[in-house]
């Protein structure tokens, strides 16, 4: 992928646009993310694999759930659908599933996802629906406070968990490999170009597309935790990442302040939900199989 | 508009409410479905899932009635007409979604054959206990329609008739059925589709740009869109301004919550659906729904021929609850009588849209089966003393 | 003259450094000067070393810089 480049005449006009701002409601900024925290760098990225796919943005639907990283869909200049906590997934489905034509990008965060939201998760990935799944996990459920999350990490301390953390976490990669994702990578705020990289893979790969972006929550979890601010979140992040494409997901577990293992662990070809379907029908109905027309074109 | 013939099952059937909702489904537009087993409603889904494939659209039997109640939310943002089916522990659960429902104006019917509850209860024998749930069940404040069949008929009009509803109103419509008119097996008669009236889906004549999906029309209600059409608009659950964008103050809260509930009050008037007989000379009135008017129409024979002059006034549409009817009945009848197959749920509203200006005695039964006509009777006899 | 300049929208920055940090030629400091918020914005302190790279775009989590290359 090249990095976008911006050929401008000699020197930057006195009014320059960010190339983000075109993929935001510019109308509703400032956005609430406190200073330090990560989930607008990954928005950065994900504008940057828009550009890059030449995606026809009409065409592009991002779905949230609630939470920090919920706020998304609110912020994306797309047409955009801020659901209930952990139903983002099951939400895109059905959108998904009436038109086909969307790329549908489901933006939450671990806690939504995982944690209320773990079993619509672990149904979509096994359907392989034809999704794209950004999963920022700032390790905690930051916009009610700071409490335990399935992923917040032993010892941590929490909001809801004062003396700290002593439920295992869930190793997000590990899952969505189990549950059948055709494409799962981790990344963390740190990796830019790299997270940019793979969410402009996961825009051309049909099936259910998973990435984990680690992030930093400098106001509840570093807080808390007596790990600095964002940029010590950062810091760490590039001190404790090894890029290692294809491990086993198994070994990608997280800790308090160990080895973060990032890359590309599973890319793989699946049939995808409506290959399934049209495949199974035609081989029970044969002529008698009608394609869907869901979306109702008069109605 | 009318229906697609694709959808449409033309012919005299003999079929129970449960498949004839189903048909009522596909003949109103409805392309995609998302559903979970439970009794008795399963049979609606399961006919859909046989019937879809050659008419052209998909059902999904999602992993629980939570994933089932938005993912048919996702569809009609997709541009589907869209449907959901359940009995009460899953109703129970679908209620937050309901609300979003509501809160984002999505239009799209939550079908609900009542059984006994409460919890898992009986399973397969009726009750009508969730009516007072289809209206507050979820939290906050909000309205919705809900219609009540008293037949494997109805089970076909009303389905129409509530996705009609809910694409005029750009709310959730809840069709309560129960299970006895869900199991039970009469003939249905669904004619050719150039006769069945579909209301469409109103979406917006205005470009993008120039377009408020929560800007309301004389009406109260606003015109639709849909993914991919370049609108790019915002759909929240947050309280929102007329442009879909999060506004959580006290002004943009009273301004839009209270559109949900005035939209929808042409129903409580002239466009309230009920079935009124005998009601010219009524000194008592029955006001009954599903399947319990069955029993309360022979009731009210059985008291006319003991001389009480009964008068029948069978709900359709329970929600909003056609208070200005029964305002209007109460100041010139001694009573109302109120059969259900609750502990007293409908009854309520009867009362306080009376006012007291008639004596109003419920007829309560805990489910399980259906009411022994002679009880209506007895009750009818005594608020006629 | 420099491949590459920033700009920066003074008013959205909230002083996170990580701009600062992470542009691979030290182009950027945090200025003692303050924005209306109270933040540091950071300003260029090494023009000449501005590639232009926009890596300072990625990062920014309030869309508050972003650097271009110069057309030649």
């Amino acid at each position: 992928m090249n990095p976008s480049t911006l050929e401008i005449p000699c020197e930057i006009p006195a009014e320059p646009q960010n190339p983000v701002e075109p993929f935001l409601r510019m109308d509703r900024m400032p956005h609430i993310w406190c200073p330090g925290c990560g989930i607008g760098t990954t928005v950065n990225c994900f504008t940057r694999a828009l550009l890059d796919s030449k995606a026809n943005l009409d065409k592009v639907a991002v779905v949230s759930g609630i939470g920090c990283t919920g706020r998304v869909a609110g912020y994306a200049n797309l047409d955009s659908f801020h659901t209930t906590h952990g139903r983002a997934i099951p939400f895109a489905t059905g959108l998904k599933l009436a038109n086909p034509e969307l790329q549908v990008v489901v933006y939450s965060g671990d806690g939504d996802l995982f944690a209320i939201g773990g079993n619509h998760f672990i149904h979509a990935a096994r359907r392989n629906m034809d999704l794209k799944v950004i999963c920022v996990n700032n390790l905690t459920y930051a916009m009610t406070g700071g409490q335990t999350a399935p992923t917040t990490p032993a010892e941590i301390i929490s909001a809801t968990s004062p003396y700290g953390v002593f439920e295992p976490a869930f190793n997000l990669v590990q899952l969505a490999d189990a549950a059948g994702a055709a494409y799962v990578a981790r990344w963390t705020t740190y990796h830019v170009k790299q997270l940019a990289r793979s969410m402009g893979e996961i825009l051309n790969k049909k099936g259910f597309c998973f990435i984990e972006v680690l992030s930093p929550c400098p106001t509840l979890y570093q807080r808390r935790n007596k790990m600095g601010d964002g940029l010590d979140a950062m810091k760490f992040y590039k001190q404790a990442s090894k890029v290692r494409h294809g491990a086993p997901t198994g070994e990608c577990g997280l800790t308090k302040a160990g080895e973060i293992v990032v890359g590309k662990f599973v890319d793989r070809d699946r049939p995808d939900y409506f290959e399934l379907l049209r495949s199974q029908m035609t081989a029970s109905l044969g002529e008698r199989y009608a394609e869907p027309e869901v979306m109702c074109s008069e109605c | 508009m009318h229906a697609d013939p694709k959808g449409v099952l033309t012919g005299v059937h003999f079929i129970d409410g449960d498949h004839a909702c189903c048909e009522g489904t596909l003949a109103a537009g409805a392309r995609f479905a998302a559903g979970y087993p439970i009794t008795p409603s399963t049979e609606v889904v399961e006919r859909f899932a046989s019937r879809i494939p050659t008419v052209g659209g998909i059902f999904i039997q999602m992993e629980d009635e939570l994933a089932a109640s938005i993912a048919i939310q996702g569809a009609v943002w997709g541009g589907a007409k869209a449907f959901t089916v359940t009995s009460g522990p899953g109703f129970s659960l679908m209620m937050e979604h309901i609300g979003y429902a509501a809160m984002t104006e999505t239009p799209c019917v939550f079908v609900n054959v009542q059984r006994g509850g409460p919890s898992t209860g009986l399973p397969t024998l009726p009750a009508q206990a969730d009516m007072m749930q289809a209206r507050w069940g979820s939290h906050g404040d909000y309205g919705i329609i809900a219609l009540c069949p008293n037949s494997p008929q109805e089970c076909f009009d009303l389905t129409i008739t509530g996705f009609n509803l809910s694409e005029e109103f750009r709310v959730p419509v809840m069709l309560m059925l129960d299970e006895c008119v869900g199991h039970m097996t009469e003939k249905v008669v669904i004619p050719e589709a150039d006769r069945i009236a579909v209301t469409p889906r109103r979406y917006t004549q205005r470009v993008p740009g120039d377009f408020r999906l929560f800007e309301p029309r004389a009406d109260l209600v606003p015109d639709m869109v849909r993914a991919g059409e370049g609108y790019r608009f915002h759909v929240t659950g947050l309280t929102h301004d007329e442009r879909g964008y999060p506004s959580m103050n006290v002004d943009t809260q009273d301004r839009s919550v209270r559109r949900l509930l005035d939209k929808l009050k042409p129903l409580s008037d002239s466009r309230a659906i009920f079935e009124a007989e005998n009601l010219d000379d009524a000194e008592v009135v029955v006001v009954s729904y599903g399947i319990t008017s069955r029993v309360a129409q022979r009731a009210i024979q059985l008291a006319r021929a003991r001389g009480v002059r009964a008068g029948k006034f069978r709900i359709i549409s329970a929600w909003p609850f056609p208070e200005r009817h029964i305002r209007d009945l109460a100041g010139r009848v001694k009573a109302f009588v109120v059969p259900e197959l609750n502990l007293g749920q409908m009854v309520h509203e009867v009362a306080r849209a009376a006012e007291g200006k008639a004596k109003v005695i419920p007829v309560s039964h805990a489910g399980g089966s259906v009411h022994n006509p002679e009880a209506i009777v007895k009750a009818i006899v005594e608020a006629a003393r | 003259m420099a491949k590459g300049a920033v700009a920066v929208t003074v008013e959205r920055c909230k002083g996170c450094g990580f701009c600062v940090e992470f542009c691979p030629t030290h182009v950027l400091a945090l200025s003692s000067a303050f924005n209306s918020k109270g933040y540091h914005p950071p300003h260029v302190v090494a023009a000449e070393k501005c590639s232009g790279c926009d890596l300072c775009g990625m990062y920014c989590p309030d869309f508050a810089i972003f650097g271009a290359r110069n057309a030649r």
